[in-house]
């Protein structure tokens, strides 16, 4: 496996041991990352670190995020790919890299991302700040650039990462 | 083609051209009832409930009386402030305790997606009525029933809608049917009322002819089907500025004089100063069929939702 790789990038923060590590993250996108991975979880021990706008090899810049002690299922993290589409997913073994993925663009979002349109039945609140009893829910329509459409009011959200809940 | 019975009409895009030609068919049929020149006990016993959380009369009368005529009933509301049944309490919770007591249900509602979210809780077939900005599918098969009436033919007609393309609730839908239907269509509009460049992009994906413009009397002499929308004045904070555009997308008698002998005005009413009264008596005119055509058509609608009508 790609110690070499790794054990460079681990110079910045200290190495786990066990966990994973996601890499490749669109620079600025590290704290948003953890936002949708609920991170880090209330009452956990495990450290997560985000380091941000790290060199990397290709020149550019990128943010990582370090999870100990936990490894994140592909689908959790495919999640992260409508606002990092190039990330890699590491899992990390007894300091190895012991799997490693791309994120996949899953077909549809719920949960994650709030519609953009202010007037979206999805963002309705009443007087007691109560709101109707679904979620947000999108189809995603463009995979280069991800664009999502509201399932509701068929508006499309482009700047995915201004409405990550 | 799916059967109607028991289905939701919430986006244009949920009915094939097909099903759209289907509601057509039914609709031409029902227009001796419409006129009150036949009887219908269709929906004998059923019952309409038109939930209007904000007021559009027109439409909900014509709901109302569509459901009359086909021998049926109507309740509903058309002002949540005075209504306890919506006060307080989500929208999916009005839906699941109305669609208990009726048969069928037509929401209007300020927000953009109301109604989708209505068929999520409503044990009945739900109609949008009008959502915030968003879809008004009725609307947009009455307006294809009366162009397939005036003019004969949907495809190959060629459509210039005029007017607000940004903001007009009717002409988005309007646009995308048309657009399947094969007609070839122009938009007319003042730069600032132009049609959204989303819109634009999903239109040209189903490969229709589209064209835009800003002058009116250019296009007038090619057009089978004149569609006009109302340019509302608080979309200009300057009232000169408004006048002027207003002005400039006037129809008048004189202008028509330049038009195909067989070109029709609609436009979805009410008109504010879009349309001249001297347009009214001349045979160009058939916005006041066109508002009359929402009845035969969501008769339609409601008999096949119903499965009283196949
Ligand atoms: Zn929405």
């Amino acid at each position: 496996m790609n110690t070499e790789v790794v054990s460079q990038k681990e110079m910045k923060v200290s190495p786990i041991r066990n966990g994973t590590v996601i890499d490749h993250i669109t620079p600025g996108m590290a704290l948003k990352v953890l936002r949708i991975l609920g991170l880090p979880r209330e009452g956990s021990r495990s450290v997560v670190s985000a380091i941000m706008n790290v060199p990397s090899e290709s020149g550019r810049r990128k943010d990582i995020v370090k999870i100990e002690d936990r490894e994140l299922e592909p689908e959790e993290v495919d999640r992260i790919s409508l606002i990092a589409p190039n990330a890699t997913i590491n899992i990390i073994r007894d300091y190895e890299v012991a799997e490693k993925h791309k994120v996949a663009l899953p077909e549809r979002a719920e949960g994650t991302v709030a519609c953009s349109n202010p007037n979206c039945i999805t963002n309705a609140r009443d007087e007691f700040g109560r709101r109707e009893p679904v979620l947000a829910s999108f189809r995603v329509i463009a995979k280069e650039k991800p664009v999502l459409r509201c399932d509701y009011c068929d508006r499309d959200v482009v700047n995915i990462a201004d409405q990550i809940m | 083609m799916a059967g109607f019975k028991g289905r939701h009409i919430v986006h244009i895009e949920d009915l094939s051209v097909e099903e759209m030609q289907h509601i057509m068919g039914v609709a031409a049929k029902m227009v001796p009832v419409a006129r009150g020149e036949r009887k219908s006990t269709a929906a004998q016993g059923k019952v309409l409930a038109s939930l209007f959380f904000e007021p559009s009369t027109r439409t909900r009368l014509s709901f109302e009386a569509s459901m009359e005529r086909l021998g049926g009933a109507a309740i509903g509301f058309s002002d949540p402030d005075v209504s306890s049944v919506a006060k307080g309490e989500t929208l999916a919770d009005t839906i699941r305790v109305i669609s208990s007591y009726a048969d069928i249900i037509v929401l209007r509602h300020p927000r953009e997606g109301a109604s989708r979210l209505a068929t999520k809780f409503s044990s009945v077939p739900v109609i949008n009525g009008g959502d915030g900005a968003g879809q008004h599918p009725t609307q947009t098969l009455l307006d294809l029933f009366t162009i397939q009436q005036e003019t004969g033919k949907i495809a190959g007609s060629h459509v210039g809608i005029v007017g607000d393309l940004k903001y007009g609730r009717t002409v988005h839908s309007l646009a995308n049917a048309l657009a399947r239907f094969g007609a070839e269509i122009t938009f007319v509009s003042p730069p600032q009322l132009q049609m959204p460049s989303e819109q634009v992009a999903r239109l040209k994906e189903t490969g229709a002819s589209i064209k835009a413009t800003q002058d009116l009397n250019a296009v007038i002499p090619s057009l089978d089907v004149i569609y006009v929308t109302r340019i509302q004045k608080e979309r200009y904070p300057d009232a000169t500025e408004y006048a002027k555009v207003a002005g400039s997308y006037q129809i008048t008698a004189d202008l028509l004089s330049q038009a195909k002998k067989h070109a029709v005005v609609l436009h979805p009413l009410p008109r504010v100063g879009e349309i001249k009264e001297d347009v009214d008596s001349t045979p160009h005119a058939r916005y006041f069929q066109q508002s009359f055509n929402g009845v035969p058509v969501r008769m339609a609608i409601l008999a096949l939702l119903l499965g009283v009508v196949e």
